[in-house]
């Protein structure tokens, strides 16, 4: 009998979860640092290794996630393995994921948080074309000793004038990772762009 | 969901104790924590199998952290061999079959309770503090609404006016332990009640700083390589202690010292409150 359900999750979840988490910090922690995602999955398109690795690890029922330009099949796989809500505006997003970078809609349409309560805005997701460190653009800010680079591959170059925006309205704002495949890179709002 | 070969620990329990859901949660709190440095994020804190007050918020975070790979550490007032830190690594031993170490350079977490070793930390470690009351205006206001605002506003002048009551009073500033830091030039934080003697190594730390209070339920954070300034005052900077004395057992002359009493008539002898470092002291010595 053929399988019709999504497709299987993390084979260990438990371990699977743990090393996500601890690249995601590293990456969070260290921005610009390009990080792997070890653990064996096949999501389905156009969730990638890392963006897919991420949300089974991090959301929940507690925690809408928006998909921009992502089908049913991946609603449906991250329904199933997270049983975290679809989120029909971008506004509730707890977690978004966009699966063009050329696509990434106004980062002020996402939940930036309060003054009062910073640690309530959205974090997003950004499937991009590669992560390449030591080249492209020059990065400062906490976790970063002195400055480091990144090159982000596919990224709409409106993105860093949103992205200063997005830093000037400290400590609200959202914060960033970037995917591709298995790789994973960290903006948090602290991170700044020196062009 | 917990039932996997690879995640021996003690029998009937979640690897490292705690249900996937609630480390989910403090996942979350973590990583908020770490992009908004120096800002106490708010969570779901559990009931743990010890009291708090016994490190129940660190506990919390380096459960959420902590996997097969890891070598833990663990110390209370720079020991490794008190009860607190001694049950501790013995908890994640039971309930995350990990690595135990007592060196400084040996660990990937080194969960501790009021002191930061005397080895400098390395790039990739993790230091996570217990911390009793993560608010360092809670002494000066009561209200947590308005410390909430207070910190959103960056409204910190009822702090230099405490420290200032403080030099009017003493003559400097007398605050020895808990001294507050402002973190990456926006939040005022409470480091702990860890001596201002190692405030210093706070600031561009290149391991990354992890703070959990359970009572409380604050998570926050100072990533690697960020500012961590001592508040204090053009006219009266920031000092940290100093002594006299060397410490007995290694010779150190640049340490944290405890005082020992060693008999009933007055005697008494000065050693390093970091045990680790203080072996390694001696170790060298001997070879």
């Amino acid at each position: 009998m053929a399988v019709t359900g999504p497709r299987p999750g993390f084979t260990a979840p438990v371990l699977a979860c743990q090393q996500t988490f601890r690249s995601l910090l590293t990456a969070i922690a260290h921005p610009g640092r390009v990080m792997a995602v070890g653990t064996p999955l096949d999501p389905p398109l156009p969730l990638g290794l890392a963006s897919a690795a991420i949300l089974l690890t991090l959301a929940d029922m507690e925690t809408p996630i928006w998909l921009g330009g992502a089908g049913e099949e991946a609603a449906q796989f991250l329904q199933f393995h997270s049983g975290a809500p679809i989120a029909k505006e971008r506004a509730q997003a707890v977690f978004a994921f966009v699966a063009r970078a050329s696509d990434l809609p106004p980062l002020v349409h996402f939940n930036a948080g309060s003054d009062a309560s910073p640690e309530r805005s959205a974090t997003l997701i950004i499937e991009v074309d590669g992560l390449v460190a030591g080249q492209g653009r020059r990065l400062a800010g906490p976790g970063i000793e002195g400055e480091t680079r990144l090159d982000v591959a596919g990224l709409d170059g409106g993105f860093w004038d949103a992205w200063r925006r997005n830093g000037a309205r400290f400590p609200m704002g959202v914060d960033v990772i970037f995917t591709a495949g298995d790789r994973l890179a960290a903006l948090p709002r602290t991170t700044i762009e020196r062009s | 969901m917990t039932d996997e070969s690879d995640t021996a620990g003690e029998n009937g329990y979640n690897f490292a104790y705690l249900d996937e859901q609630t480390k989910r949660m403090i996942r979350r709190a973590i990583l908020k924590a770490v992009a908004v440095p120096g800002y106490q994020v708010p969570f779901g804190s559990r009931e743990m199998p010890l009291p708090y007050g016994w490190g129940t918020g660190g506990i919390q975070v380096t459960a959420a952290l902590i996997g097969p790979d890891d070598v833990l550490k663990v110390i209370d007032q720079g020991a490794d061999d008190t009860t607190n830190a001694v049950s501790i690594r013995r908890f994640f031993e039971r309930t995350a079959a990990i690595a135990t170490t007592t060196r400084t350079v040996e660990a990937t977490i080194i969960q501790t309770r009021h002191r930061i070793p005397e080895t400098p930390l390395a790039p990739g470690q993790i230091l996570v503090y217990q911390v009793p009351q993560p608010e360092p205006l809670r002494r000066l206001v009561a209200s947590e609404v308005e410390t909430r605002t207070m910190h959103a506003l960056e409204e910190y002048g009822v702090m230099h006016v405490r420290l200032y009551e403080d030099i009017a009073r003493h003559g400097r500033i007398a605050t020895a332990y808990d001294y507050p830091v402002k973190v990456n030039g926006r939040y005022v934080m409470a480091p702990s009640p860890i001596p201002k003697f190692d405030n210093p190594k706070m600031d561009r730390n290149p391991a990354l700083q992890l703070f959990g209070a359970g009572r409380e339920k604050r998570i926050y954070a100072v990533p690697p390589h960020t500012s961590v300034k001592s508040l204090d005052f053009d006219d009266h900077p920031f000092e940290i202690e100093r002594w006299n004395e060397s410490c007995a057992l290694c010779g150190a002359t640049e340490t944290f010292l405890d005082e020992v009493l060693t008999d009933d008539a007055g005697g008494r002898l000065f050693v390093c409150s970091d045990s680790d470092y203080c072996h390694e002291r001696r170790v060298v010595e001997d070879d």
